[in-house]
């Protein structure tokens, strides 16, 4: 069954269409790669499947179920984590902070035993804690734990933020550009860690413009432009497609394929 | 009561409330200006807008414009002179307390405008005193004006003349002359304008003239329509002037004038024939149904955040 | 470091107990209102603090638990201290009305909106709703409160039984602070888009801030009716909500030694400065402004929470 799919998903901002009913699914365990030319509606698309833009047509289902119309908190406890184009950490909350907001749905404290710190209360916390200490060393920055977010190297926040997206134990993680600012050597990192997510079972969504990353990290690409879906196949696939080098070419890109 | 003194009524209380809506409109495009430019809230132009009330009454009495020139010239010197100073005030106050929080969080600036509104209010307090203050009511011959049957006061007429007269100049100046385009680049992106080789400090100073000397002819005009003055009201004139620019769109200046003169009537027309011990809510209730409503107000459209 | 903490709140809430020995009637008094202004404060916190949201109406949650404690207390003879509960809820439940379609406005519309907030409840409170209110001469003869059978009275008295309460705010708070609920606050304050992102049901915790900071202020809403005995609109007007926001403000937002730091300050300093009186919103106003540019975090500013790290890392 495919975890993920799109029907026709459609977005208007004013008159510009940015997302124009575009459609498809990914399968479970999959990890699937959004590519297309600045301005070409992929970071859109993101923000229609994870409700953080209501669609002005068309629907997504996750693990069948139509999650359109469907708060972003209520997506997320259902199991899809994503990070950010523009890195969205709690700035001056520690690394740990961060990351303990992912565990946050899968709590229960309320009030209560917030005001009071029940038994409940502080086993609670207590795994929490470890959870996010587990979701900090699987990403590398167990060694960060105290440390204040924004003073994280631009990576290291990015890997923060898969962290926190981590912790909310997802099945699906969206990551927008999630290399974006990156360097050589940090970029294989990333290529090793989602290789290392994707072998625990984890579907991965993502919008990259590092094509090296795209075809090493991915077993299925989607191409849009101008909102519009022009492709989809295996990177092998899409290397050769006639269409696709003309959008990239045509556009003149310097992203490069 | 006959259908006539109905009608009577009805149009004594929209002139009424159209000329305290335009009262509330020159004080509205002060806030929408700055908001426009800046994406603040200047808590603090309430409290120009009694300085101008406050600084027309003191050159009023130490001046005696009147035993010199007519009524109207000596109204429209003295109009002048407060419209000067308190813009003067105000590019002083943008100098102080909003410029070095340019770069800082934009809730940082609010709080400042905020203590600017409250050390002003407490200044003009220490100054002349909690007490009221009256205005001398012998500036102009009170002569009543028939239109169509219906006998308006001269001050009124002259206080709704002289604020439209000032939104449509406001209106020109800034659709037609090089200064007026530069505001409207800088209100829609300020590092594109700098980037065009506008000087976005000089448009900032303009803008902070400009608003705050409308509001302090709009304290001159309270004073002289209404005759008593303290140092508290401007905030309530502030909120209401505030909710007029929301009404209308903050940010959008012809907004700002329809938002007023509409608040303006509403109010008016609230008390009259509502509640007048209520009077002082109407605009709040309004606020807030606004903003609930349609946030971006009349004429303001409706942005996108961008994720 | 969290203990350091605590000893700190031990022997700063020890040595306040000892200082009616030392003081007169009218200084307990001024404590007592300091004692007062900092529950308020610290409730306000929870919304303005933590959650981030500028809100300048809490006067308003202060006033409706008030007038609840004078209704119930004058009309049907209730005991104030069973009134506080009472109080509590209906505060919590007016914001839980007026707050859900404002928690969605930004930092400075809501501002806006709460502002207008207050001022409408107190001309209601002026306009007599309900006819109950008293209108403007407001309600008179409230009780004094009785505790096992002792009637407090004295300034000495509702010192005790005010910081107390104080102490519990300060207690609890710190406990919340430190806990999931606490934490979704702070995440919507830093990064709302994030927060939802990660997970949190951001609309309902803005909401729960209001609800909770408002049956709090209701709560402090008793002890200023039986305190004081008569209430009336004007001791709940635009400028205690502004004295409010300066506290958390000037002492450091979501810090809570920094507002016990606030309360004194503007409760507590003018009093020192007596020739000063008049002058004294003034000096706060020029304070406000010159910290937004030397010190925006306050003057004791919330720190990052350090966990235990090695005891977490024992236990995985």
């Amino acid at each position: 069954m495919s975890i993920l799919r799109l029907d026709h998903l459609n977005k208007r901002f004013g008159g510009l269409v940015a997302v124009d009913r575009v459609s498809f699914s990914m399968e479970e365990g999959s990890v699937v790669g959004l590519i297309g030319p600045n301005g070409a509606g992929k970071t859109t698309v993101f923000n229609l499947i994870t409700g953080n833009y209501q669609p002005d047509g068309g629907d997504v289902f996750f693990q069948g179920q139509s999650i359109r119309a469907k708060p972003t908190h209520q997506i997320v406890a259902l199991g899809i984590a994503r990070t950010f184009q523009t890195i969205r950490l709690f700035q001056n909350m520690t690394v740990l902070e961060n990351v303990l907001a992912g565990c946050h749905c899968r709590m229960r404290t309320g009030l209560f035993g917030s005001l009071f710190h029940t038994l409940g209360q502080r086993l609670e916390e207590q795994q929490a804690l470890r959870q996010s200490m587990d979701a900090l060393a699987f990403v590398g920055l167990e060694s960060s734990a105290d440390q204040l977010a924004k003073n994280l190297s631009y990576g290291n926040q990015r890997l923060l933020e898969i962290a926190r997206a981590l912790a909310t134990q997802p099945r699906l993680l969206i990551l927008d550009e999630p290399a974006g600012g990156m360097n050589e050597q940090e970029t294989q990192e990333l290529i090793g860690l989602i290789a290392k997510m994707g072998q625990q079972g984890l579907s991965i969504l993502l919008i990259e413009h590092d094509m090296k990353l795209v075809m090493m990290a991915c077993d299925y690409l989607v191409v849009i432009e101008y909102g519009r879906k022009i492709a989809e196949g295996t990177p092998v696939e899409i290397q050769t497609n006639p269409k696709v080098i003309e959008a990239y070419l045509g556009a003149d890109n310097d992203d490069g394929i | 009561m006959g259908l006539w003194s109905l009608m009577e009524q009805f149009f004594q209380q929209l002139t009424n409330g159209l000329a305290v809506g335009g009262i509330y409109a020159l004080i509205a495009l002060g806030y929408t200006m700055v908001y426009g430019v800046l994406k603040l809230i200047n808590f603090a132009h309430g409290d120009l807008f009694t300085i101008g009330a406050y600084l027309g009454l003191t050159l009023l009495t130490s001046l005696a414009l009147n035993d010199y020139v007519g009524g109207f010239l000596g109204l429209f010197i003295l109009a002048v002179m407060v419209m000067g100073l308190v813009g003067i005030i105000g590019i002083l106050l943008e100098r102080t307390a909003y410029r070095p929080l340019r770069q800082s969080p934009r809730l940082s600036a609010v709080v400042s405008a905020l203590g600017a509104s409250i050390f002003f209010q407490n200044a003009i307090m220490l100054i002349y005193g909690a007490k009221f203050y009256v205005y001398p009511q012998d500036l102009l011959p009170v002569v009543p004006i028939n239109i169509f049957g219906l006998s308006i006061p001269l001050m009124r007429i002259i206080i709704l003349l002289a604020s439209v007269v000032m939104m449509i100049a406001l209106y020109l100046f800034v659709q037609k002359t090089k200064i007026g385009t530069a505001i409207r680049a800088a209100a829609i992106d300020q590092g594109a304008a700098r980037l065009m080789g506008i000087d976005v400090n000089f448009v900032i100073m303009i803008v902070f003239f400009i608003g705050p000397a409308l509001g302090g002819a709009a304290g001159l005009m309270v004073g002289v329509y209404y005759g008593q003055i303290n140092f508290t009201m401007g905030w309530i004139y502030g909120l209401k002037a505030f909710t007029a620019a929301i009404l209308g769109g903050i940010g959008n200046i012809p907004g700002a004038m329809v938002g007023g003169l509409l608040l303006g009537v509403i109010e008016a027309l609230g008390a009259a024939y509502i509640s007048i011990a209520w009077k002082d809510a109407i605009a709040f209730f309004v606020l807030i149904l606004i903003l609930i409503v349609r946030p971006t107000g009349l004429l303001g459209e409706r942005v996108a955040e961008k994720i | 470091m969290k203990n350091a903490n605590w000893l700190g709140y031990i022997v700063f809430f020890a040595l306040l107990a000892a200082t009616p020995l030392l003081l007169d009637r009218y200084w307990v008094d001024v404590l007592n209102s300091v004692g007062l202004y900092l529950i308020l404060a610290l409730s306000l916190n929870i919304i303005l603090g933590y959650a981030g949201m500028f809100h300048m109406g809490h006067a308003a949650f202060y006033a409706i638990g008030a007038y609840t404690t004078a209704i119930i207390n004058t009309r049907y003879g209730i005991p104030v201290l069973w009134a506080l509960p009472a109080s509590g809820i209906a505060a919590s439940l007016f914001a839980l009305i007026v707050a859900r379609p404002i928690i969605h406005l930004r930092g400075d519309y809501l501002l806006i909106v709460t502002i207008g907030m207050v001022e409408i409840v107190r001309i209601a409170l002026i306009n007599d709703v309900f006819g109950m209110t008293g209108g403007a001469n407001g309600i008179f003869g409230i009780s004094r409160p009785e505790i096992f059978g002792f009637r407090i009275t004295q300034p000495i008295h509702f010192f005790y039984l005010i910081w107390f309460f104080a102490a519990l705010t300060v207690l609890l708070f710190s406990l919340l602070e430190n806990s999931r609920f606490g934490r979704a606050l702070k995440y919507l304050k830093e990064d709302e888009v994030a927060a939802e992102g990660s997970g949190i049901h951001t609309a309902r915790y803005k909401l729960a801030a209001f609800v909770l900071g408002a049956g709090w202020a209701g709560m402090c809403g008793t002890l200023f009716a039986t305190k004081m005995t008569i209430i009336s609109p004007e001791s709940f007007n635009f400028w205690e909500s502004v004295q409010l926001f300066m506290i958390v403000i000037l002492g450091g937002s979501g810090s809570i030694p920094g507002v016990i730091l606030g309360a004194f300050l503007v409760m507590g300093l003018p009093e020192l400065f007596r020739d000063f009186a008049n002058a004294r919103l003034l000096i706060f106003g020029l304070a406000l402004m010159v910290m937004m540019i030397v010190r925006p975090q306050g003057l004791l500013p919330a720190r990052p929470r350090k966990y235990n790290l090695d005891s977490i890392r024992e236990l995985s």
